[in-house]
């Protein structure tokens, strides 16, 4: 086989290192490190010495990998970013799954396209993942809003609970708002007065 | 909500004031667009963002389309900037290490000194400088190379660049990890308040009018969508307007800290808007004028020389990579889309840059405007017609 190909993943949460290593031992490529500081990231990989770098799309410190590709020479060296500037699918695959790579020294496009395939892939699930989640922790956070704003309304209007939801509710269609927007302003309102 | 969407990416700084002002004040609301303000955490993630589609506008970087044009960094595309978003804004420190040193060696602390700061810092370094800049193709980088090189002590390893995203700058600083850095506010004086930090010079100090940040879109884009393109800018162009009124300043502040875009507190914001800046912990806040422009004295205009310069700096100083760059400030677009609502234009599309020491007036569509003033700290002059062609 021919050599290795040494990958840095940058990651500072530990369960989606894990997630993004795993899935590349499987895949056969064993050499990945996991770097989760972010003060010394240039001086890290620059020890490292890595073949490719994985990097979240959200991550502020892709800025300074952009750099490390540059470091030789401004236009002698473009930057390989993602497989190959050229390929535009697999380019836009990885931003749409929320991946940056960075080729650090020139790889032939064979040999990063599977291991991008599979990191495309477990990006993919951990985002949906990820959204899934926060739709969750929304909705709660959403449903005591409302109930904070029911109780206000029951007290200062001696209703019952579904005649103040009822309430809620025609406020919200009458001003073409949402139910929850009503009701945050009136927890707000609530607040300010006192 | 009507109005044509315009997905608009920028990223969390004082100077993305004219797009957040545009959307709250409702500035795009009235020009009939729906202004979908994108918060992105990096500067390469913005410019992947825009170039692929998936923005119709940002916030960037004045060298970002200059160098994008270019083929340097990332993917290559044709990226224009429609007009400049603020003007200077830039502040350059030291970890307190360092400042303690220069101290030591008679430095006085002032905040207006380029030579002698520059002197200060190089003949007490120990070692290569490491330098904190945001991106490697910002205005923050040029300028500290511009100012830093001109000094006689100054060699090709006096220092290192390392970028750095603005956020992160003071913790990197305070974790010894940095010497000097150069940052947008309010990321310098976020640094001052960790106490691990002083500010030695503002950006303004090096050159009177460098453009930081300009309004990137695809160039087919701003062909394509004519209509909207020009509300956009309308848009823009009267936020820009409202937030260099002396008197909206404090309103200003608290209508960017009270924003979802921003997210800083009001103070830091403050230092920026107002110009008065806090240059180490516990110091008094020092009066810099010019310090970051909206507007004034044609702050919006994209000069084409402007982009001549940066090609020139980025170390592509031949005729050809200075036409294409100039031709992505598209000072052309500023005059098709801005003049029917009479905003006053200048007789010329580039000026000599560097030329005007002073607030100098010159001839204008509608008389005569104020310019400058735009001089470098070395008194270079930059005339790129006479130069280049």
């Amino acid at each position: 086989m021919a050599k290795k190909i040494k990958i840095v993943v940058v990651e500072p949460d530990r369960d989606r290192a894990c997630e993004i290593i795993d899935a590349l031992s499987e895949g056969g490529w064993g050499d990945a490190t996991v770097l989760a500081e972010t003060t010394s990231l240039a001086r890290r990989l620059s020890e490292i010495d890595p073949d490719l770098v994985l990097i979240d799309l959200a991550h502020p410190s892709r800025d300074m990998l952009e750099q490390l590709s540059l470091a030789s020479d401004a236009r002698g060296r473009p930057v390989a970013m993602f497989v190959d500037q050229s390929d535009d699918e697999m380019t836009k695959a990885a931003i749409a799954a929320g991946l940056s790579a960075y080729v650090v020294d020139g790889l032939q496009k064979a040999r990063i396209k599977p291991v991008l395939e599979t990191a495309i892939a477990r990006f993919q699930m951990m985002s949906q993942m990820r959204s899934e989640l926060d739709a969750a922790k929304q909705a709660l956070e959403d449903r005591k809003t409302i109930d904070r704003a029911k109780g206000l309304l029951m007290r200062a209007r001696s209703v019952n609970e579904d005649e103040a939801y009822n309430l809620l509710r025609k406020t919200a269609m009458d001003q073409g708002r949402k139910v929850i927007d009503v009701a945050q302003s009136l927890v707000t309102a609530a607040e300010l007065l006192g | 909500m009507t109005g044509t969407h315009v997905n608009c990416g920028y990223v969390p700084l004082v100077d993305s004031a004219p797009l957040i002002i545009a959307r709250e004040l409702r500035f795009a609301a009235d020009e009939g667009i729906n202004l979908n303000l994108l918060r992105q955490p990096s500067w390469s993630a913005l410019r992947d963002l825009l170039a692929l589609g998936h923005l119709d506008a940002a916030h960037i970087l004045s060298p970002m389309p200059v160098a994008m044009s270019l083929g340097l960094g990332g993917f290559p595309a044709k990226i224009d900037a429609l007009m400049v978003l603020s003007v200077n804004g830039n502040v350059i420190g030291v970890s307190s290490r360092v400042a303690k040193r220069m101290r030591d060696a008679g430095w006085n602390g002032a905040f207006d000194d380029p030579c002698a700061v520059s002197h200060a810092l190089l003949s007490t370094a120990d070692g290569p400088l490491r330098v904190g800049v945001p991106f490697p193709f910002s205005m923050h980088r040029l300028l500290f190379e511009y100012w830093l090189k001109a000094d006689p002590l100054c060699r090709d390893d006096s220092y290192q660049i390392v970028t750095t995203p603005p956020p992160l700058m003071a913790e990197t600083v305070g974790a010894g990890e940095l010497d000097v850095f150069c940052v947008g506010e309010p990321w310098g004086s976020v640094a001052v308040d960790a106490g691990v930090a002083e500010l030695i010079l503002p950006g303004v100090a090096i050159w009177g009018f460098a453009p930081e940040k300009v309004l990137g879109v695809r160039r087919d884009w701003a062909d394509g969508e004519e209509d909207t393109c020009r509300a956009l800018m309308r848009a823009v162009y009267r936020a820009a307007a409202w937030l260099d009124k002396p008197d909206n300043q404090v309103l200003a502040t608290e209508i960017l800290a009270r924003s979802e875009h921003l997210d800083l507190p009001d103070h830091a914001i403050y230092h920026a808007i107002s110009g008065e800046i806090v240059t180490r912990p516990n110091g008094a806040p020092v009066e810099t004028a010019h310090f970051l422009k909206f507007h004034q004295n044609a702050a919006n205009f994209p000069w084409r020389s402007q982009a001549g310069w940066i090609a020139q700096q980025i170390g592509l100083p031949d005729g050809a990579d200075i036409a294409t760059a100039e031709a992505c400030f598209r000072s052309d677009l500023y005059r098709q889309h801005l003049g029917p609502i009479g905003v006053d234009m200048p007789g010329a599309s580039a000026k000599v840059e560097g030329a005007m020491r002073y607030p100098t007036a010159v001839a204008s569509t509608k008389g005569h405007m104020i310019l400058g003033p735009d001089g470098f700290f070395d008194g270079a002059i930059f005339d790129f017609d006479v130069d280049q062609r």
